[in-house]
């Protein structure tokens, strides 16, 4: 834990920050102090407000009150560039960038150093981003293209685009989201950098460890008010969860009651011709069954071709012990799984549309009489489904991209229990998703579970899987490499057999 | 209760939907009562039941197309070949009716080519994973290349007297609209029904909003836009009945021009162009105020340019202005 630094120079600072909203009060009265040399952590629920500080910060919310202070003068931010100007850079959960393009134009986009003339300086350039990319300890090359770059090295590069705007604040928005394990320790030690020389990190994440692991003071958020801060080494982690949730959380995950049932589903020797081969498992009703890995080790492209959206090359699957073909979504459906995918704002929700219409989805049907939509219909059985959730929404005709992501996620899993399904797989169901959510999640799935669903979890999570599988899979470059049964998996087995690590499994 | 929302994001879709249908439908009904208004005012024979129902024969065609380029435009593909779809089947009409075929054998056979030609323009989009503007640019210059080779320079003039009673008569004498208005209309209700109440419209709106999540929800997303390739193709065979009917010809350069009127109702009718909203009701309202828009012009003698002017900026205003409304309340 880092020393006690009050007298560190401060860098940042805000006071008495308010923004609203039509109809919503996004932040009442906030205030935050960054510290030169420090990782601050910024945690809260999702639709605390924290998403909104961070574009306060960078511009491109203009605050109705309050004062933000950079290096001691006070600034009032036109945008984005101008916070850059001011020394405030964001790094962002989902980074968006020019897929296309090369990494130094990347890193120079909207910055570029011109020569004589105007002209680009692209010997500059390249020279730059070359001492930038190694100053972040990245293995690739400046010329990249940033589309054969994986989302741990993207990263890197809009960490050496902040480095290179001479950032003295970085703020990083969930960067460990889609990170492994060993990706994380890599971003762990890059941050150790930046501290060391001299600047001011805001650390926004739901993972605890990680908080515990790498920030020296937080400060919490809860409905848009500012409801704490402090330094790291003074709190628990049961603390902030308090402060967070204004509740005290007790029992993490919730036990299993009862045994499972028959067997429902039998995979056998699925393949794929690049993204994974031999996939083979088993599955009881009322049983839930963990896929852990690293990304990339080809879970989520089985769960995919389980559920009819990619083909497979080979292999068969029963289901109540007979043979099925799942060539489409449709048929999955109609056979009694559902799919709760990864990516819930491209794959899982239609944002547009109003909750309702997202819950009856998949399966319109019971709503219909002479081929006629029913909205009572639609609109009864969302509630009760929706309500069962906790859902928390203004109503069922909101769309449902004006959710936060913990009840963007509850609307795709109502959409899948209007289905009634037999099997439900859930990939990540708890990613970046806020911990009130994510307990009313692992709570819906133990309880689905108790009452004879079988469930297929991945989760790249080690304390979601170990404590809500009942069996662990793992998976590694597109095969299983090892099953544990209930109560075997520790996360240093599951670790080591994920990425094969013997040190860590030492 | 309490209500979470996160800030709202700068999202064109931030709005419940059916607002801002309601809102656009609404600006559209106001649009035709002014434009109603100033018409008659500019001439004394343009507020006639006779003269404005004369009039719907004009666009009735295009109209009926654009219901179904709607649905397609909703579901995010567009069709850009459907004159070149009238351009073949009014060539076969005429083909089979120099062969001494009658009106009935001419209609299945436009209708049949047409939805041949949709069902191909289907096939290529889904099959191939092609972007639908593409394939219809190519299929655009396909079908009127294939047509142009046939006919040469010359006219099919020779049709059958039902044929034209088709094209040119009122559906009764105690009803005096076009037959081809009156198709528009019902086919107008069908369309509504389908899109605003059946799941079959649901999907066409979960599809245009979000195509993954649709396949994701068990949405047969390909076989859906095959269907609707293929009906925009069997509409456009119908609207080549009504018109080769109507002026009793075909000419090489028969409906030239027609696709872009054609997605210009759709979307003046609040189709958004990136799929997912728009409803049929809007879609008629945009009809009806293009068309007497340009029958109450040519009344005062405007020119046909510079009515084609007014309507392009009538589509860039009706595009731009929901957009800049919406920059301006979602500001900061």
């Amino acid at each position: 834990m880092a020393a006690h630094k009050d007298n560190a120079e401060i860098l940042l600072s805000l006071d008495g920050v308010s923004k609203g909203f039509p109809g919503v009060r996004a932040l009442e009265a906030v205030r935050l102090t960054l510290r030169a040399g420090e990782v601050t952590a910024l945690i809260g629920e999702n639709g605390a407000g924290k998403s909104t500080l961070v574009k306060i910060l960078t511009g491109l919310y203009r605050p109705d009150a309050g004062r933000l202070t950079v290096a001691g003068s006070d600034v009032k931010l036109e945008g984005v560039r101008d916070a850059a100007r001011h020394g405030i850079v964001a790094i962002h959960q989902e980074t968006v960038m020019f897929d296309d393009l090369t990494v130094a134009e990347n890193i120079f986009m909207g910055h570029m150093p011109k020569g004589r003339g105007g002209f680009v300086d692209w010997p500059q350039i390249n020279q730059r981003a070359a001492r930038l990319l190694a100053e972040v300890d990245a293995d690739f090359s400046a010329h990249a293209r940033v589309s054969t770059l994986s989302v741990a090295q993207k990263h890197l590069v809009e960490i050496a685009r902040a480095l290179s705007q001479e950032a003295r604040i970085i703020i990083m928005d969930e960067p460990t989201a889609a990170l492994s394990g060993h990706e994380i320790t890599d971003l762990f030690k890059i941050i150790a950098r930046l501290k060391a020389q001299g600047r001011a990190i805001l650390f926004i994440s739901h993972k605890f460890d990680e908080i515990f692991a790498i920030a020296d003071s937080w400060a919490c958020l809860r409905d848009g008010v500012h409801v704490g801060e402090g330094r790291m080494g003074a709190v628990t982690q049961a603390d902030l969860v308090r402060l967070m949730v204004g509740r005290p959380v007790g029992q993490m995950f919730p036990q299993r009651r009862s045994p499972y049932g028959p067997l429902v589903l039998e995979a056998e020797g699925l393949s794929h011709p690049t993204e994974f081969a031999d996939i083979s498992f088993s599955l009881h009703r009322g049983e839930i069954l963990g896929f852990y890995g690293l990304v990339g080790a080809g879970r989520s492209e089985v769960m995919q071709a389980l559920f009819g959206l990619t083909p497979i090359s080979a292999g068969s699957i029963r289901i109540d012990g007979k043979p099925v073909t799942i060539d489409s979504a449709g048929v999955a459906i109609s056979v009694g799984l559902g799919f709760v995918p990864e990516d819930r704002q491209h794959e899982g929700a239609i944002l547009a549309l109003p909750i309702y219409q997202n819950v009856t989805l998949a399966k319109l049907q019971p709503h219909t009489k002479h081929g006629v939509l029913s909205r009572s219909s639609e609109l009864a059985a969302s509630r009760a489904i929706t309500g069962g959730l906790d859902l928390r929404a203004a109503g069922q005709d909101q769309a449902a991209g004006q959710l936060s992501g913990g009840n963007q996620q509850k609307v795709v899993i109502a959409k899948w229990l209007a289905t009634n399904p037999k099997i439900l797989i859930l990939d990540e169901p708890t990613k970046g998703i806020d911990i009130g959510a994510k307990a009313a999640v692992h709570e819906f799935i133990r309880t689905q579970a108790e009452e004879g669903m079988a469930v297929i979890m991945v989760s790249s999570e080690i304390p979601e899987i170990i404590g809500m599988a009942d069996r662990v899979m793992v998976m590694r470059a597109g095969r299983i490499v090892a099953e544990f049964a209930a109560g075997t998996a520790t996360p240093e087995k599951l670790v080591a057999v994920a990425s094969q690590d013997i040190e860590v499994a030492a | 209760m309490s209500v979470i929302v996160d800030a709202p994001k700068a999202s064109p879709k931030a709005k419940p939907v059916w607002a801002r249908f309601m809102r656009w439908e609404t600006l559209l009904a106001l649009l035709c009562v002014v434009m109603m208004v100033g018409n008659s005012l500019l001439s004394p024979y343009f507020l006639d039941f006779g003269n404005l129902s004369d009039a719907t024969a004009n666009f009735s065609e295009q109209a009926i197309i654009a219901l179904a380029m709607a649905l397609l435009i909703i579901a995010r593909d567009i069709d850009l070949s459907v004159a070149s779809v009238i351009a073949v089947c009014s060539l076969a009409m005429g083909l089979l009716a120099a062969q001494g075929f009658g009106t009935p054998v001419l209609m299945v056979a436009a209708l049949a080519l047409g939805l041949a030609c949709g069902m191909f323009n289907g096939w290529l989009v889904t099959k191939f994973a092609l972007p639908s503007i593409v394939v219809t640019i190519g299929t655009m210059s396909l079908f009127r290349g294939l047509a142009d080779i046939v006919l040469g320079d010359k006219a099919l003039t020779h049709y059958p007297p039902l044929l034209q009673a088709i094209g040119q008569n009122y559906v009764a004498s105690w009803l005096p609209i076009p037959v081809s208005f009156a198709v528009f209309l019902i086919l107008a209700l069908v369309f509504a029904f389908v899109l605003h109440a059946t799941p079959f419209g649901r999907r066409l709106y979960a599809m245009g909003n979000n195509p993954v999540a649709a396949r994701f929800s068990g949405i047969p997303v390909n076989r859906i836009r095959f269907i609707l390739f293929a009906l925009t193709g069997l509409m456009s065979g119908l609207a080549a009945i009504l018109l080769t009917g109507r002026i009793g010809s075909t000419r090489p350069n028969i409906a030239t021009g027609w696709e872009l009127s054609v997605i210009t109702m759709a979307i003046l009718g609040g189709v958004s162009i990136s799929g997912g909203s728009g409803t049929i009701g809007g879609v008629v309202l945009a009809v009806l105020l293009l068309g007497f828009t340009q029958f109450g012009l040519s009344l005062v003698n405007v020119p046909e340019i510079v009515i084609n002017i007014l309507q392009g900026v009538m589509l860039i205003v009706a595009i731009g202005v929901p957009l800049l409304l919406q920059r301006l309340r979602g500001r900061r």
